[in-house]
């Protein structure tokens, strides 16, 4: 089954990794800006950064038949420097509008403090400004709960923001819900330990259905699996899922959400399957 | 979308999966009193075994109310303690 991937970092991944992803049916990424295991110093390093999400990441895609799409933003770790952090939003119009970005992300809370608060509502405006898509990380483990629901306060405060062009990612059990009954799409991260498994994630599938919730890897530098995706589609099949409810939860939910995107052009890897023959 | 398996279904696709993971737990707990047990104070054991607690319930939210015991609180007055402002 053809599936898109609508969360990995494939800056931390190899290039055995997309030849991995293409035999695995993957035929699309999406690569939200995140942290690199280390705080960089200077706006500088950021535009290196956008520079390769925009221009390398998608090639070495290409290599293997995978298309590419990347969000750019300062991730909420590194947006304690909020002096930092503006010299980077500042930076971010001048990539926007480069082929494959699809918007602001993923911004979001770290710790939930009240510096990570106002460079979330930063980007928020830039997104507001630009009209951009915007794709949210919540927080990990014990402050998920709290970091999602000022999310979810701050979001909703905003007049100005369109809930279905907003994916709010990560969400697990005690979040999930908030999050779909305010109207934002919701994305359920497939990890080893933290965040949810693929039986979790069908769990909550089965529980909510499958509108306006994607499923992803979010694959990077630390413990991951990026094919987590596929484990997610076997897992659903072996409950007895008929391969359309499948297929709609891995290719047809990201197509639609992405589709919102002025940047997002997406060639269908086989009409045949597409189409559902 | 529809739940395809029966709870009998459920077991026999998992019933070693639920077994050994409760192992796992069992174990654990058992290294950590033969490690000479957890400090008094130590939220975490207080957070254990509220779960377990919780795995004995006959609701089917249990997932969901586990997740809670191992979260910090929402408060929904956080932005005033923030003194958050709208030209922030």
């Amino acid at each position: 089954m053809y599936y898109i991937d609508p969360h990995i970092h494939m800056v931390s991944r190899t290039t055995d990794d997309y030849e991995t992803l293409a035999k695995m049916g993957c035929v699309a990424v999406s690569e939200p800006a995140f942290w690199a295991g280390y705080d960089r110093g200077s706006a500088a390093g950021f535009r290196d950064y956008f520079e390769q999400l925009t221009a390398f990441e998608p090639k070495r895609a290409g290599w293997y038949g995978v298309q590419h799409f990347t969000w750019l933003c300062i991730n909420a770790k590194e947006a304690e420097n909020v002096s930092l952090a503006r010299d980077v939003i500042a930076m971010i119009p001048e990539f926007l509008d480069r082929p494959g970005v699809l918007g602001i992300g993923e911004i979001g809370l770290n710790k939930n403090t009240r510096n990570e608060a106002i460079v979330f509502l930063e980007h928020v405006a830039l997104a507001m400004q630009t009209d951009e898509q915007i794709l949210i990380h919540t927080p990990h483990l014990q402050d998920k709960y709290q970091g999602t629901r000022m999310i979810l306060d701050m979001l909703c405060d905003d007049g100005r923001v369109n809930r279905e062009r907003v994916l709010v990612d990560h969400v697990e059990e005690h979040t999930v819900r908030p999050v779909l009954d305010a109207g934002f799409w919701a994305g359920m991260t497939l990890y080893p330990v933290t965040k949810c498994t693929p039986a979790r994630a069908a769990d909550i599938i089965e529980l909510y259905g499958p509108e306006r919730l994607l499923v992803n890897s979010a694959g990077d530098w630390g413990p991951s699996k990026p094919t987590a995706v596929p484990d997610f589609i076997l897992e659903m099949r072996r409950r007895g899922h008929s391969e359309s409810h499948i297929r709609r939860v891995v290719y047809e939910n990201p197509l639609t959400f992405f589709g919102q995107s002025r940047n997002f052009v997406f060639n269908p890897p086989d009409v045949a399957e597409h189409a559902g023959v | 979308m529809s739940h395809p398996r029966t709870g009998t279904e459920v077991f026999d696709a998992e019933f070693l999966a639920i077994r050994a993971k409760l192992l796992e737990v069992a174990a654990a707990l058992d290294r950590v009193d033969r490690a000479g047990g957890s400090e008094a104070a130590d939220p975490r054991a207080t957070q254990v075994q509220a779960a377990i607690q919780v795995l004995l319930r006959p609701e089917d939210d249990r997932a969901e109310q586990l997740q809670l015991i191992f979260s910090r609180p929402y408060q929904d007055d956080w932005q005033e303690k923030f003194q958050m402002t709208n030209d922030e």
